[in-house]
């Protein structure tokens, strides 16, 4: 069973960045009533917004320890300048088995279609009773590819001097004006073990989604999917002597939510 | 919940915009049925009475007011309660005296659209004025030199999506030109239940949230059974390499847009009266924050008289298309005693508006089959030319920045200034000019310093020739750059020709009168128009208005205000205070207008006379673009010293 306290602590990003997503459409919701903030002039700069994304907010019944799996990201500032948050990871509804990566970056536009990225890194996981915790710095890159292929490399170096790299690509194919295909590969690399992640040097995880929501509106998507993780070498080695294994294939429903 | 307020309309429109397109291939949609005619609006059949010491006044509240709209109620802002505001109408040598009293709780302002007057008169807040405050009486004052159809709006935030717009209408001292026997005033606009500032925010997010005529998966299957496999795959490849979408027509879209002719939509169309016969002027104004409209009368054709408010050769055609702040006047002689539909629809296809022409209420006139939207073209990318033939699809793939900066015309400069060389102006004349070969267009372009000293600027009223991009990008804020930009005002515009109707085409207009003086100009002014979609930064030359500096313009000088659009969208560009003299080809016939539509990868250009001296605004008056700082002040100040260089060649 989970304890009160690891639930508190794990819980922590995703509650955050779901507040703060109630906490934006708050005053938006208002101005639907009230059309008039107080302002004189024609703003004519690019001006700033506060964005929240669920890309990934899904529960998976079939899946080992039934996750409720996550991918959320925050921005707020400017067209050029902004400041970047990302919550990525999953809690078992079953069993103790929680994992979470959050990162708080800046980030800078440095081309029409990318966003440079720099800042920390905290990775933390629970398995069976045991806390892991890693810490480091991050830098990547976020954007559009040619081809509107969504692209998010980023290298990761802990504090213990590990160094992994990740690469998320997605893809939005509309089948109608409101259903939308997605295709989604997320996959890492890294240097060294890392035992207490279940983590194996090389190439050692990769995740692959298809998910097809129903954008009932723009920012409200409610959606159901596949997904196939697959842990590879030492990775996939690390799973099994744990009595699990090398990877899964997992039904998925769950919502697309941006504000 | 506003919210699944707002989802259950979207999924209504979207419902009944299915139907119409299904309903479009087999017959007419529904008919229009004709309201009671609004006398309101039904003015201008007699002159005008004098104004007690040719003062003419008016007295126009602002006021947040719930009006009806489409069925619903509707929170606007309005001028004496109304949306569109009243019809203010004018006779050319009067003094205007109107009073504006601000009862919002935010600044207000009204702008005089294509009105000269004094720059303090102007109406733009921050360049003009202060703004009138909340409570605050504002007097503007001026005297009234032209005639025309014109219209007022807001300049303040987004108020004018809100309904803060009307017709201001000018009766000639003597009245000249073409003769009709009854006038109509038409003003289109759009309307949405989003407060503007959610849109714009939305915009920003997710900048086609309101596209829903994305091609998708199906559409492929049918290009691929229409064009062949590899037709169809490299099209996506091409458009997809470049991150551009060909549906990107309009920001905002009917899927939240209503539609509006005199404030109604066609569901309870607005209804002018005619007798059969009578020569009607129709007064068309585009009063919407972000929508184009494509207007006729189907079967009945109209003779184009007037364009910003000034006087053209008449020019028959069966439809043509409104740029945001343009006015058109068209005269129509309408046969037969029965209801005529007047048709706008939204240039993305997307919706649309009526009026009802009409003896009689509750008659009804049919209405035209929904076109399908339109898509963009290689044409809009600037690709299309003659140097651009030889280029096939696999070259474009994944072409970048980085690809386009390898084509190395020089870098041209913003501004490019010129010494005026007298142009004799018995040169000009209607002479198409020829592609400007590769090596004058690098000259021009300021590749080599010492040809731009001894350039000599082309004659004035010509075309301008077709011009490769330089190697200036724009920075962040622009998103792609036309590898080459020429002169489109020949063409109809994105989903218009091609179908046996006449559309009207810039090229074609004629200054009613030739311009007595038509100088040369003596030095260029060269803007790009840029905007990165997917970031919604709209701008010039890739800066926008908070970051940018004004453009320094000499009272007295004659200057050539070029444009070149390196967007994929149109822009309607509006210069305060001072005609732009549109060079198309037509010399001194050159029509004089205050809005120019730009589109996507054209190179336009237009006579500015600098004769207005103080601050001026010119901005995209596409709302949102404005509002993201598609932005510039114009500032004509006396000639200083060290000023030489900028003075009259003439």
């Amino acid at each position: 069973m989970m304890q009160p306290d690891r639930v508190t602590r794990f819980l922590a990003a995703p509650v955050l960045i779901v507040a703060l997503m109630l906490a934006s459409s708050g005053p938006l919701a208002a101005q639907v009533v009230d059309t008039l903030p107080h302002s004189s002039a024609h703003d004519m700069s690019w001006g700033r917004e506060t964005f929240v994304l669920s890309e990934v907010l899904e529960y998976a019944p079939s899946g080992v320890n039934r996750p409720v799996n996550y991918d959320l990201l925050a921005w707020t500032g400017g067209a050029v300048n902004r400041l970047w948050a990302k919550a990525d990871g999953g809690i078992a509804t079953r069993g103790s088995r929680l994992h979470g990566e959050y990162q708080v970056l800046y980030g800078r536009l440095v081309s029409p279609w990318w966003d440079a990225q720099i800042g920390v890194r905290v990775d933390q996981a629970n398995e069976d009773g045991s806390a892991a915790t890693r810490v480091g710095a991050v830098a990547g890159l976020q954007g559009l590819a040619p081809g509107w292929f969504e692209v998010e490399p980023s290298m990761f170096v802990t504090t213990d001097g590990n160094v992994s790299l990740d690469l998320t690509v997605s893809y939005d194919l509309y089948l109608t004006q409101r259903l939308v295909l997605q295709p989604r590969l997320e996959s890492a690399v890294s240097l060294r073990d890392e035992v207490e992640f279940g983590i194996g040097r090389g190439l050692s995880s990769t995740s692959f989604g298809l998910r097809t929501r129903i954008e009932l509106r723009r920012e409200f998507a409610p959606y159901f999917g596949v997904v196939w993780d697959r842990g590879y070498g030492r990775t996939a080695q690390f799973a099994r002597q744990a009595g699990g294994a090398a990877g899964e294939a997992r039904l998925v429903a769950g919502l697309r939510l941006w504000q | 919940m506003s919210d699944l307020r707002l989802f259950s309309r979207v999924s209504r429109r979207s419902f009944v915009r299915t139907a119409a397109v299904i309903g479009a291939g087999s017959a007419l949609a529904s008919p229009l049925r004709a309201s009671p005619p609004d006398a309101l609006l039904d003015a201008g059949l007699r002159p005008l009475p004098p104004a007690p010491n040719n003062v003419r006044q008016y007295d126009l509240a602002i006021a947040e007011t719930v009006v009806r709209l489409d069925g619903r109620n509707a929170k606007a802002v309005t001028i004496n309660g109304t949306v569109p505001g009243p019809v203010l109408r004018f006779r050319e040598g009067e003094q205007a005296v109107i009073r504006v009293r601000n009862t919002l709780s935010e600044d207000t302002s009204i702008h005089w659209h294509g009105i000269i007057l004094p720059p303090e008169m102007d109406g733009v807040p921050g360049l003009s004025f202060a703004g009138i405050r909340p409570g605050e009486t504002f007097e503007y004052r001026f005297a009234i030199n032209q005639a025309g159809t014109y219209w007022y709006h807001s300049h303040s935030g987004l108020q004018e999506q809100l309904g803060h717009y009307g017709a201001l209408i000018i009766e000639p001292a003597e009245r000249t030109g073409p003769s009709y026997d009854r006038e109509h005033v038409l003003v289109l606009s759009d309307w949405t239940f989003e407060s503007p500032y959610r849109v714009l925010s939305r915009l920003k997010k997710q900048p086609d949230a309101y596209n829903f005529q994305r091609r998708t998966v199906m559409d492929f299957f049918r290009d691929v059974s229409r064009d062949g496999l590899s037709a169809a795959v490299s099209d996506r490849v091409m458009w997809a390499g470049m991150r551009m979408n060909p549906t990107d027509i309009a920001d905002v879209t009917g899927a939240t847009y209503s539609f509006l002719l005199n404030g109604r939509t066609a569901e309870a169309p607005w209804t002018g009266e005619f007798m059969p016969g009578e020569r009607v002027l129709l007064r068309v104004i585009n009063a919407g924050a972000g929508s184009y409209f494509d207007v006729r009368i189907p079967g009945v054709p109209m003779t184009v008289v007037q364009v910003s408010g000034q006087p053209v050769e008449p020019l028959e055609t069966d439809e043509f298309r409104i740029a945001l702040a343009e006015t058109y006047d068209v005269i129509v002689q309408l046969p037969e005693d029965r209801a005529y539909g007047v048709y706008a629809e939204a240039m993305d296809r997307s919706g649309f508006t009526a009026g009802i022409l009409s003896r009689s209420a509750g008659v009804v006139a049919a209405l035209p089959a929904r076109r399908r939207r339109p898509l963009l073209t290689m044409a809009d990318m600037g690709m299309d030319h003659g140097a651009m033939a030889g280029m096939d699809h696999g070259a474009m793939e994944g072409m970048d920045h980085g690809a386009m900066k390898g084509m190395d015309h020089g870098a041209k400069a913003d501004t490019v200034a010129s010494t005026g060389a007298a142009v004799d102006h018995a040169a000009m004349g209607h002479a198409m000019p020829a592609k400007v070969p590769a090596a004058t267009a690098d000259a021009h372009a300021g590749h080599d310093m010492s040809a731009i000293a001894t350039a000599t600027l082309r004659a004035p009223g010509t075309l301008p020739v077709e011009t490769p991009h330089s190697s200036e990008t724009h920075g962040v804020g622009n998103a792609m750059v036309p590898m080459s930009t020429k002169s489109r005002l020949g063409e109809p515009g994105v989903g218009l020709g091609g179908d046996g109707r006449r559309v009207l085409r810039y090229a074609e207009l004629r200054s009613a009168e030739p311009w007595a003086e038509f100088r040369a100009p003596t030095r260029e002014i060269e803007l790009h128009l840029t905007g990165n979609m997917e970031r919604y930064t709209w701008a010039i030359d890739g800066i926008p208005y908070d970051q940018a500096s004004p453009i320094e313009l000499t009272y007295g000088e004659r200057i050539r205000l070029t444009m070149v659009n390196d967007t994929m969208m149109n822009h309607p560009m509006h210069l305060h205070g001072m005609w732009m003299e549109l060079e198309n080809g037509h010399g001194n016939r050159s029509p004089r207008i205050h809005t120019i539509n730009v589109k996507p990868a054209e190179r336009v250009s237009l006579l500015v006379t600098a004769d207005a001296l103080g601050r001026w605004a010119f901005h995209c008056h596409v709302l949102y673009h404005m509002e993201v700082g598609m932005f510039r002040e114009v500032r004509v100040s006396k000639a200083a010293s060290g000023h030489e260089g900028h003075h009259d060649a003439a």
